[in-house]
């Protein structure tokens, strides 16, 4: 079920061979203006499960998810070194175009940001910045992409009213649906529960266990429970620094590190 | 004092109101009330002198006690004076016989009278036959009626014979029932609205300054929108947020302070003789010494309009773009949008309504511009109009009347300051009209707009 990791340097940071694993993080360092934000991470993420970053405020986790779709471009006093490759690709080679990468790494942020327009136009947004393809063949994508998100059923017969009158809840599926509909590889998750209510967390939760089959998710949470709920593996960040990483099991019941433990139980915030 | 203060607030409210309700009505009492037909009276003084006239206003007399009301007699021709300040204690008898006649007419300006005669060829009518065939006759073009004649009388029995062609309107208030009173007002709006003006713009129509206020602002519109945008999308998504950003917005912010008639100046200097002379000197060498663009025109008067508003634009628009979240341009950029396919397809449409916004502050703050135009191009009559059938149709060389100019120069340089105070309440009220319209249609665009993307703010 669960890829066989083989065990790396440390006995605590688990380690996938290039075949498992879809995406590589290798000694990547991140700085804002000079001021340290990611210090040497080393992490390969397994292709289709759900990874977790885990860590107290400021540990670097959301940074590093940025990182992985190079949202820091847009922040000019962010420099970095070290390498982030998916299935082998430099993501910061210069003939990596950044549109192409993001639109291979679709990202879901912490609250829900439809744009001001239908819920039919928002999935389509991604589909019509590519190729152009017929109407008939992008409804089918947009109907299969809001099916995924689970959304399909409560907003088929309003497609085309605006997206700002849905519940928070399914805005936050609706913009999952617009990342499925380009088909990334990889779906980066920022916090996409925390701006929501319990039942809508549930839903949005269920729909990222679902979606593994069809691609690799990177969850950032700041909530355990929900860590330990929908997550394979978890990798646990303090200090910009990766400390701890490996089966969620394992990580949640029989941590290797006492900081881990502290923090899982309540004890280090 | 902490009882005070909201009454304080409020009473500030009440009294912005009060002078916003003052200003309205004085425009819409005194504007509008100059078309209603205004009784006219038959005057007997003590002495046996007869006048007739309309009684304008009371005063109290200069040198002894009582009061004298000045009465608007017209009649230029016959005793060169229009207006007429008669003692109270000295009017014998007022009546208001229903034959008293008032023409408008050019040039000489309005008379009031009697009409003895019609004639026209060899028919000669008299009484109310000769009241019907004048009103046919004025139905009629200038052209048609050009070999007829009026014989009339003066109040003081002096007769004079008037040619029928420089009659515009005629009318005898005192034997017209109210609602013939209503649709001569609503004739006498419309005329003002829909013709050009005549006997120095000290009467006739605003139509020629109305056309050419719009056109002006919207010329101006066209050409500061897209710089102002432009601009405004360079200093909040484009530029490093540094220093020299900071130091460029207050300058630009600035701007919107300084005098306009700085502006005015400006655009003298580097429009008109700067590059409308060179302009003449390369394409309209044929037609020099006379300047085609070398003179103020319409094109110079909207680009110094919208270099005046630019800062506007830019300020407004930048305000805008601040508000929209930055989740909104990152969850465009995360589905693959390049930085343009971003601004274009998701913070644009998003500013749209603030754009508008802009757009009504340059164009409320432009309409009523008038110290910068006196230098780039407004026209006290403009012998054409700025768009007419000739190719290429829109001359944005000629020079333009415009509203505001219009009501500067009917109140202050006309020859009779009383007879051309009521179309200056008037052109005021209109100018007032016509930012309110410009503005109300942005605004229920941005209405639309907003509503269409079920924003509720």
């Amino acid at each position: 079920m669960l890829a066989s990791p083989h065990v790396s340097n440390a006995a605590y940071l688990t380690h996938f061979s290039a075949e498992q694993s879809c995406l590589n993080i290798e000694r990547f360092s991140l700085a804002y203006a000079g001021k340290i934000a990611l210090r040497e991470l080393t992490l390969s993420v397994p292709r289709h499960r759900v990874t977790a970053f885990i860590g107290p405020s400021g540990c670097g986790k959301s940074t590093l998810l940025r990182a992985i779709n190079r949202l820091h471009d847009l922040n000019e006093n962010a420099t970095h070194s070290g390498r982030i490759t998916i299935e082998g690709e430099d993501i910061y080679a210069d003939n990596m175009q950044v549109s192409e990468l993001r639109r291979r790494i679709g990202m879901v942020f912490q609250t829900p940001n439809p744009f001001p327009m239908s819920i039919y136009e928002n999935v389509a947004f991604g589909l019509r910045l590519q190729k152009r393809m017929s109407k008939r063949k992008r409804d089918d994508i947009i109907e299969w992409a809001l099916t995924s998100a689970a959304l399909w059923d409560e907003v088929k017969d309003r497609l085309h009213k605006s997206a700002w009158q849905l519940s928070g809840g399914q805005q936050q599926r609706l913009v999952i649906a617009r990342t499925l509909a380009v088909q990334p590889d990889i779906l980066l998750l920022d916090e996409p529960a925390s701006a929501l209510d319990p039942i809508s967390t549930l839903k949005v939760e269920e729909l990222i266990r679902n979606l593994k089959s069809q691609l690799t998710l990177i969850l950032v949470t700041h909530n355990m429970q929900q860590a330990a709920r929908v997550s394979d593996y978890t990798a646990f960040l303090h200090g910009g620094e990766l400390i701890e990483y490996g089966p969620t099991d394992q990580v949640f019941t029989n941590p290797h590190l006492q900081r881990t433990e502290d923090y899982i139980t309540g004890r280090m915030t | 004092m902490s009882r005070l203060w909201p009454w304080l607030c409020a009473a500030s409210v009440a009294l912005s109101l009060l002078m916003l309700a003052a200003l309205l009505t004085l425009l819409l009492t005194r504007g509008l009330g100059h078309f209603w037909p205004a009784t006219l009276e038959s005057v007997t003084l003590d002495s046996g002198e007869i006048i007739a006239g309309e009684a304008v206003r009371e005063a109290p007399l200069p040198h002894r006690d009582g009061e004298e009301r000045l009465y608007f007699t017209g009649n230029r021709d016959l005793d060169s004076h229009r207006w007429r300040w008669v003692a109270i204690d000295r009017i014998a008898e007022r009546s208001t016989p229903r034959a008293l006649v008032r023409l408008e007419r050019s040039p000489w300006g309005d008379f009031i009278g009697y009409l003895s005669a019609f004639e026209s060829g060899s028919d000669h009518l008299e009484g109310d036959a000769a009241w019907h065939a004048l009103t046919t006759a004025l139905a009629h073009t200038t052209f048609e009626r050009s070999n007829a004649t009026l014989v009339l009388q003066s109040a003081t029995g002096e007769t004079l014979r008037q040619p029928l062609n420089e009659i515009y309107r005629a009318h005898r208030p005192n034997a017209m029932a109210w609602w013939e009173k209503i649709r001569y007002w609503f004739q006498g709006v419309w005329q003002f609205l829909s013709e050009g003006p005549r006997a120095a713009n000290t009467g006739g129509g605003v139509w020629p300054a109305i056309f050419g206020t719009v056109l002006m602002v919207m010329v101006m519109s066209v050409i500061v929108m897209p710089f102002g945008v432009l601009a405004a999308i360079y200093l909040n998504e484009i530029a490093h947020q540094g220093r020299l950003t900071r130091l460029v917005r207050i300058g630009v912010r600035n701007l919107a302070g300084v005098p306009s008639i700085v502006y005015g100046v400006f655009g003298l200097g580097v429009f008109v003789y700067g590059i409308g002379s060179s302009l003449d000197a390369w394409f309209f060498s044929d037609s020099l010494p006379s300047p085609t663009f070398g003179t103020g025109g319409l094109l110079w008067a909207s680009l110094t309009l919208a270099l005046l508003t630019l800062p506007v634009v830019i300020v407004a628009t930048e305000e805008g773009l601040a508000r929209i979240p930055d989740a909104q341009r990152e969850g465009a950029v995360a589905l693959g949008a390049t930085r343009l396919e971003m601004l274009t397809r998701v913070v644009l449409p998003m500013a749209a309504p603030a754009m508008l916004t802009a757009m009504i502050l340059a164009v409320a703050r432009a309409a009523g511009e008038v110290a910068p135009l006196m230098l780039v191009g407004v026209a006290k009559l403009a012998p054409q109009m700025p768009v007419d059938g000739e190719f290429p149709y829109l001359h944005v060389e000629r020079k333009f009347m415009h509203l505001g100019y219009h009501l500067f120069d009917t109140a202050y340089h006309g020859e009779d300051m009383q007879a051309a105070l009521p179309l200056v309440y008037a052109t005021a009220l209109l100018l007032v009209v016509i930012v309110l319209v410009l503005n109300l249609t942005a605004i229920l665009l941005r209405h639309y707009l907003r509503h269409q993307r079920g924003q509720s703010c």
